[in-house]
């Protein structure tokens, strides 16, 4: 038996990408929405423009998460 | 997978995988036309787009009627939100033939991820996002060219104002790359993935429905039902993106249109 291994952990890394994505994510939407109802708290009469702006940074925002869906189907583990 | 060998039953769920987009051809296979399901779907939805259209348009009365009436709601709420406000009343006429058609198109293509007979977007391979994606590139440079002079284009882009010259030469390459690189590639990208992740999820609730309803014992069919509902909301979520997805590739295709611009309108 190799002694010099101590500890080994077989899979696949993908697997990991989707929590590592879904943190950047979660901390963009979280900015975004939180700064629009800040906006919309000062100002609420603009509430529907910044509605629609808010939409476009939130869809900029979780296409990461959706790319780390994708990878683990697009690399499946051998 | 989901400790399915935890029961006695030996069922196992087979999820989604990448072949889900590469289906065997259909029509004309051998021929470089050859179709598969995804691409019929494809040519469908945009003959079902000109359709639409057609019937909206065919007999133009003052007061519309009901179809005519929701085409030219369409059209006028696209037209103003998505082409009028980054490019300004007379700009935005110019290019209002490009972008209403390139939203209209993504907008069909995305909806045949939800639509029963299809359930499958066409705009989940890379083909239809990338050609869009540089119509996109092919027109703001294009645009840049001809309505700011060829080199005094390049020049804005490359060297933006209100920089201290030593820093132009980090900041040139990063332009350019950026700019002429990265944008079409990120457009195309964004469409594709989201779509393709769309589908994915989709199918994976659905297929999970499918495999605690029918494959598993008494107690954990509770589960497909919590799965369908998954489903169902994720499907809502999918509306939502596909509507999205086809407002933000226009809007910032108009953006770029509009740097291109820069002060000439």
């Amino acid at each position: 038996m190799d002694t010099s291994i101590l500890a080994a952990t077989v899979g696949n890394m993908v697997t990991l990408n989707y929590g590592l994505a879904a943190i950047g994510s979660g901390a963009g939407i979280g900015v975004v929405v939180g700064k629009t109802i800040e906006s919309i708290a000062r100002q609420p009469e603009m509430a529907g423009r910044l509605q629609g702006l808010m939409w476009i940074g939130i869809a900029f925002c979780e296409q990461f998460a959706l790319i780390g869906i994708a990878i683990p189907f697009i690399f499946p583990a051998s | 997978m989901f400790g399915a060998q935890a029961v006695a039953h030996t069922a196992t769920f087979v999820p989604p995988t990448i072949d889900e987009f590469y289906p065997a051809d259909i029509l004309f296979a051998g021929t470089p036309f050859a179709l598969n399901r995804i691409l019929l779907i494809r040519v469908i939805s945009i003959a079902l787009l000109l359709l639409l259209v057609w019937l909206g348009v065919r007999r133009m009365r003052v007061v519309p009627t009901r179809w005519q009436g929701v085409v030219e709601f369409s059209y006028d709420f696209v037209r103003k939100n998505v082409v009028d406000q980054p490019l300004g009343e007379r700009q935005g006429r110019r290019f209002a033939p490009l972008l209403m058609a390139m939203f209209f198109s993504i907008i069909i293509m995305n909806l045949t991820e939800v639509v029963p007979p299809f359930l499958m977007p066409s705009t989940s391979l890379i083909g239809v996002p990338l050609v869009l994606g540089i119509i996109s590139w092919a027109t703001f440079i294009y645009v840049g060219i001809k309505d700011d002079g060829g080199w005094r284009f390049f020049v804005h882009e490359l060297f933006p104002k209100g920089v201290p010259w030593p820093l132009y030469i980090l900041i040139a390459p990063v332009e350019l790359i950026s700019t002429f690189v990265f944008r079409p590639l990120t457009l195309a990208l964004r469409l594709t993935m989201n779509m393709f992740v769309g589908h994915l999820l989709l199918a994976l609730c659905f297929g999970a429905t499918s495999f605690f309803l029918f494959e598993m014992p008494m107690l954990w069919k509770s589960l497909g039902v919590g799965m369908l509902a998954f489903g169902l909301i994720f499907t809502l979520f999918e509306l939502l993106e596909i509507v999205l997805q086809a407002y933000i590739f226009t809007l910032l295709t108009a953006n770029y249109i509009a740097m291109s611009l820069g002060d000439a309108n």
